[in-house]
């Protein structure tokens, strides 16, 4: 009988630990929410900051935020579709493809800091573009471009064979059939990889501070080789450097609410996303 | 002919996409050594085996990396100690022992946990965090490796979660079957059966985890209390080398031998990080094969 006891202990056991995580993650974010939504306004939002973050808005991160999404993005998507489409639609069994393939597994597992060191040494010393959007939104692209790879590949291969099959059979040739009876039907699998993404690069710190991300920077960028201020970068500066954290507590778990808000409802977006593509293409 | 043409063209700039990645990984590499060789010119290799790292000493500047090299051990290792329970634990739970409705609930919020910008957990951790650990254990400062590892922890748990999780999902039904044909039960199948042929994808999960514990930056920047001192103890601040080199690369002076130090801390990471990637990969690759 003793047994018995044990048995129902262990599953008591392992389903605590599962639900312990979901307790704290409804606690960080409850946290947050409850802190923060006092220090939301019309102004905090869309006004410039003032007394270096203690009092007006973070507009300008804000601003900063989706300039560097939109670039590495812009930058990133194409490059990862293109790879994705040579690794599941051309790519032989070989030693180039295995060396992409770990090439790809080490991007994913080298530290975002890394990153920041390398774009520091190439885009901003090495290429001279300074501390500017253009430095930050190229070493945001290297970074996730593995993310991009890897969820694109994923969709692609998703396609049944038989499609590909009956395309080709027709007579159209390899790039008509991948153009206009493959990507078609994987083009929600990756927007789902996209939005990941953003999601990614919206809440990265370490390779920002390296490359562009400006301290205190209370006016709009006027090209890409100018600074910004990012909205993460932003709640480190206030949670930490900030002379008076105290006073500008609020102002942090309002930054902090705008941040979980963009990458939550990012994320959100991809998980509808992704209910949706599979039911529309159940094969 | 014109569309066997272009159809080359097409495969050749794929490829040539495809090549991207490589040159990418090979210049993160040459980058990261070209600003930290000089280092090992003028202060001289040894210097970075010395035990004291005080980069801006008015008397003797020394780069010893032991401090930082231990701070991140110590950081490391008590968040997998907290992570492998609760992040199997909780693989074991959704995919052996859940019913499909509690699935569809618990899947989510470990995804919402990998969804959290790292900077809003140190954030989380410097307001909750911080200030719990202090009462709780009696402490002159709650900034400590302790709670560096707690946050560090809640980061690596959906990724050791998920790849565990799937690893005991592709564990063939019948295994499964036949352990529970000759009367054993359900949980006995579980720890004698299940896990034990899932194991190479827990271990490749776990030193991912590791991988991701030891390369976190702003987390920890913001809770361990950053002090360069070499100790083992939970409960003292520690300085992890992902956070010396967020926070002391803003002000180094270009091309001084403080810069290549730190350029030099990068190579130990990306070494470091490199090194249990490749391990994982090959312990999952050979995983498939069998």
């Amino acid at each position: 009988m003793s047994g018995k006891f044990s048995q129902k202990a262990m599953c008591w056991l392992m389903r605590l630990t599962a639900y312990f995580v979901v307790l704290v993650v409804g606690f960080i974010v409850f946290e947050i929410i409850w802190h923060g939504a006092r220090a939301i306004s019309w102004e905090f939002l869309f006004s410039m900051p003032r007394r270096s973050g203690a009092e007006g808005g973070i507009f300008p991160a804000i601003v900063g935020t989706f300039l560097l999404v939109a670039g590495s993005i812009a930058v990133a998507f194409p490059l990862g579709v293109a790879t994705a489409i040579y690794l599941s639609e051309y790519a032989r069994q070989g030693r180039f493809t295995h060396a992409v393939r770990v090439a790809i597994a080490t991007l994913a597992g080298i530290p975002s800091i890394v990153f920041g060191l390398f774009g520091l040494g190439l885009f901003v010393i090495f290429l001279g573009w300074g501390c500017s959007i253009m430095s930050g939104c190229a070493t945001l692209a290297c970074m996730i471009l593995p993310t991009i790879i890897v969820s694109s590949e994923e969709s692609l291969r998703a396609v049944p064979q038989s499609l590909r099959e009956g395309s080709l059979a027709l007579g159209a040739t390899k790039w008509q059939t991948i153009w206009s009876n493959v990507l078609p039907y994987s083009v929600g699998g990756m927007l789902t990889g996209l939005i990941l993404a953003i999601g990614r690069v919206a809440g990265e710190t370490a390779p920002i501070l390296l490359t562009v991300a400006a301290f205190y920077l209370p006016k709009l960028p006027r090209s890409m080789s100018d600074q910004v201020m990012a909205l993460p970068y932003h709640l480190y500066v206030l949670s930490t450097q900030h002379p008076d954290t105290a006073a500008v507590l609020p102002k942090a778990y309002g930054t902090a609410l705008v941040l979980l808000i963009l990458v939550l409802g990012v994320g959100l977006a991809a998980i509808i996303m992704r209910i949706h593509v599979r039911k529309k293409y159940k094969w | 002919m014109r569309y066997f043409r272009k159809e080359k063209i097409i495969e050749l700039f794929l490829q040539w996409t495809a090549s991207l990645s490589i040159v990418i990984v090979i210049c993160i590499f040459v980058f990261i050594f070209k600003e930290a060789v000089p280092f090992a010119k003028h202060p001289g290799l040894g210097e970075l085996f010395s035990t004291r790292w005080m980069p801006t000493s008015p008397q003797k500047e020394s780069f010893g990396l032991v401090p930082l090299v231990t701070g991140s051990f110590v950081v490391t290792v008590l968040a997998m100690l907290l992570t492998i329970p609760f992040g199997v634990g909780a693989a074991v739970y959704i995919s052996e022992l859940a019913a499909p409705v509690e699935r569809e609930i618990l899947k989510p919020f470990i995804e919402v946990l990998a969804g959290i910008p790292s900077v809003v957990i140190g954030f989380f951790g410097l307001m909750v965090l911080v200030p719990f650990v202090k009462s709780c254990f009696g402490l002159a400062t709650g900034l400590t490796a302790f709670s560096g590892a707690v946050l560090l922890a809640l980061m690596a748990i959906p990724t050791v979660t998920s790849i565990s999780e799937d690893s005991l999902r592709s564990v063939p039904r019948s295994y499964k079957e036949a352990s529970l044909a000759l009367g054993a039960s359900r949980l006995r199948t579980i720890w004698r059966v299940t896990v034990p042929a899932a194991l190479p994808g827990i271990m490749a999960a776990v030193m991912l985890g590791t991988g991701r514990v030891i390369g976190e930056t702003m987390a920890v920047m913001m809770v361990t209390g950053n002090a360069a001192i070499i100790t083992f103890w939970p409960f003292d601040s520690v300085r992890t080398m992902t956070a010396t080199i967020a926070a002391e690369m803003g002000e180094v002076a270009f091309g001084s031998d403080h810069y290549r130090a730190l350029f030099c801390v990068g190579v130990v990471l990306l070494l470091a990080t490199f090194g249990l990637n490749v391990a994982a990969q090959k312990v999952l690759s050979r995983y498939r094969m069998g």
